[in-house]
């Protein structure tokens, strides 16, 4: 079974909101219609996204850090959004287990986005259907376009890399490689909706050294030149003889 | 949670008239039994349906104003394997159906025993409509509570005492309203209905206090650490990636503040039991119907606030990433 889903390495991410626009430009661009904006120009502006970067502050002054947090659909491997949906408008898909919404049986009752605990979900406005992250359904498997571009618009948008796109139940994958070998893990694991999207954490690169690393014992190039000449028996600690 | 007045409305409404109707059937077991006298004025039951009726269909209309696109509401009953909302689409009209036909029952005298009970009772097609749409008529009370009940992480709400509290509060409510209706139309019954109408309130009183008590002694399960998966006691936001608010603010926040939140607790509480129950007693002993129409206005008031401060009080774990704008 395929499972497919993002991986975004909190370690990498910038904060730029990159993905956030170019989602929500080849969304509203598609088949399915625009995401409604309301007063984009104006006060107040509000609309329709599926992604959305959020930024958090870890710790206190002066010890703090800025976690850039981008969050979407999770496509939870046990989605209670589906069940509770009286028309069966959202589903979770057998073949690559993509949660989506048919915006033609959805009829706007907003059940699902209560059952859903990531806040993933968002009602348009203007269509009055429940909306949500598709993993660019449209454009993954879309034969025209080279293989490359065969990615959700956020993984391509992304400068730094820090999304990952593929199928989790496929152990050899770079997303299963990166869950498993850099810690990746799963949104509100207290609620068993096994969210598919994992989060790599932040990690900080430390370099260890040893107060002996930096005095050295022994002037081995004997560049200075100043050094007091050893007896021929002596040893010196470089192992070398000192004549 | 953001508490939808269409939502209110449905769920009170329905109450209502679940509880008017098994008030009814109640009545009329009674007196089958001979316990109480028999209501031989054919539209007792009969104009008593149509006002259930009536509270039902409100509610029902009630329910479409919370819809995206009324008009797909038919394709609602699909999925009743997996979802209570789909069940309440499905039994709420069957429910109205029996309602309909109990009352039709009622009107023509449809007397003719259709079977008996081991002690020679003749059992006609009232009370086997009756029997059904009491069946029909817990279904019902339970597929709306489990809507709520079944949702385990908003945690104020998964608790068998929301589907008990549904029961109890449409139950009480109809039964004042049935109270007010016997004093009008059928005087010598009318006590009876008061006193099940004092003890049903005061049933509900305690399950509501109940699970008042009970959240207020929860404990979050998630927290911004588990939200966002990083392990410290102090993390805050300082974006939520728009500025201007998004369905995700509006939805799930009921925008007032704990005060006016406490407030509406104490308004409800006072409206909903002990007013009533006041009212009750005396427009029971006084057998003034106008008095007891007045305790059932007092409760489905206060029951309009229950249900404002039952969805104001459940504390969605989204709102965990939508706390400060920027």
């Amino acid at each position: 079974m395929t499972q497919l889903a993002l991986v975004i390495d909190l370690n990498v991410c910038v904060g730029c909101h990159a993905c956030v626009t170019s989602c929500k430009e080849w969304n509203t661009s598609g088949e399915a219609g625009a995401m409604s904006d309301f007063r984009p120009y104006d006060a107040d502006p509000t609309g329709t996204f599926f992604n959305r970067v959020q930024t958090f502050e870890v710790g206190e002054f002066p010890n703090t850090e800025t976690v850039h947090f981008p969050k979407s659909c999770l496509h939870c491997e046990e989605p209670p959004c589906v069940p509770v949906c009286p028309t069966g408008a959202s589903y979770k898909r057998k073949e690559d287990g993509i949660v989506l919404v048919d915006y033609d049986k959805c009829i706007g009752c907003k059940y699902c986005s209560w059952a859903c605990p990531y806040g993933a979900r968002e009602i348009d406005e203007k269509q009055k259907v429940m909306k949500k992250c598709t993993l660019c359904v449209d454009r993954i498997y879309d034969k025209t376009l080279p293989e490359r571009d065969r990615k959700p618009a956020c993984v391509m948008a992304c400068p730094t890399s820090a999304r990952l796109f593929g199928d989790i139940h496929d152990p050899e994958s770079e997303v299963s490689k990166a869950i498993r070998e850099q810690g990746g893990y799963a949104l509100m694991p207290e609620w068993g909706t096994h969210p598919a999207n994992h989060y790599l954490p932040r990690r900080k690169t430390q370099l260890r050294i040893h107060e002996d690393e930096l005095v050295r014992a022994d002037n081995p190039l004997k560049i200075d030149g100043k050094l007091p000449k050893p007896a021929k028996q002596e040893p010196s600690l470089d192992d070398v003889t000192s004549w | 949670m953001h508490p939808a007045f269409s939502v209110i409305f449905l769920t009170t409404l329905l109450g209502v008239g679940q509880g008017l109707f098994l008030a009814l059937y109640t009545g009329q077991l009674y007196a089958f039994f001979d316990l109480l006298p028999a209501q031989g004025n054919r539209s007792f039951y009969a104009a008593g349906s149509a006002i259930a009726l009536i509270f039902l269909a409100a509610g029902l209309v009630a329910s479409f104003f919370h819809l995206g696109h009324p008009e797909r509401a038919w394709r609602s009953a699909a999925k009743w394997r997996t979802s209570w909302l789909s069940r309440e689409v499905i039994v709420l009209p069957a429910f109205m159906g029996v309602v309909f036909l109990y009352g039709v029952a009622h009107w023509f005298g449809w007397h003719v025993p259709l079977l008996s009970l081991p002690g020679g009772r003749p059992v006609d097609a009232t009370l086997i409509l009756g029997a059904i749409g009491t069946l029909l008529c817990f279904a019902l009370f339970v597929c709306t509570g489990m809507i709520y009940a079944c949702l385990r992480f908003l945690q104020e709400w998964h608790t068998p005492l929301t589907v008990v509290n549904y029961i109890l509060l449409g139950g009480a409510s109809g039964f004042v309203l049935a109270t007010a209706f016997a004093a009008a139309v059928a005087q010598e019954i009318a006590g009876f209905y008061a006193g099940w109408a004092a003890i049903l309130t005061a049933l509900a009183f305690a399950g509501r206090v109940a699970s008042l008590l009970r959240n207020a002694r929860l404990k979050p399960k998630s927290s911004l650490s588990t939200a966002i998966g990083i392990k410290h006691p102090r993390i805050a936001q300082k974006a939520q990636g728009a500025m201007g608010g998004s369905f995700n603010t509006r939805e799930f926040f009921h925008g007032r503040t704990a005060f006016f939140l406490r407030q509406v607790k104490w308004l409800f509480l006072a409206l909903v039991f002990p007013l009533p129950l006041m009212l009750i007693a005396a427009g029971a002993m006084a057998g003034s119907p106008a008095l007891l129409l007045a305790a059932f206005g007092v409760q489905y008031l206060g029951l309009i606030a229950e249900r404002w401060f039952f969805f104001a009080q459940a504390n969605h774990p989204q709102n965990l990433y939508y706390q400060a704008v920027s």
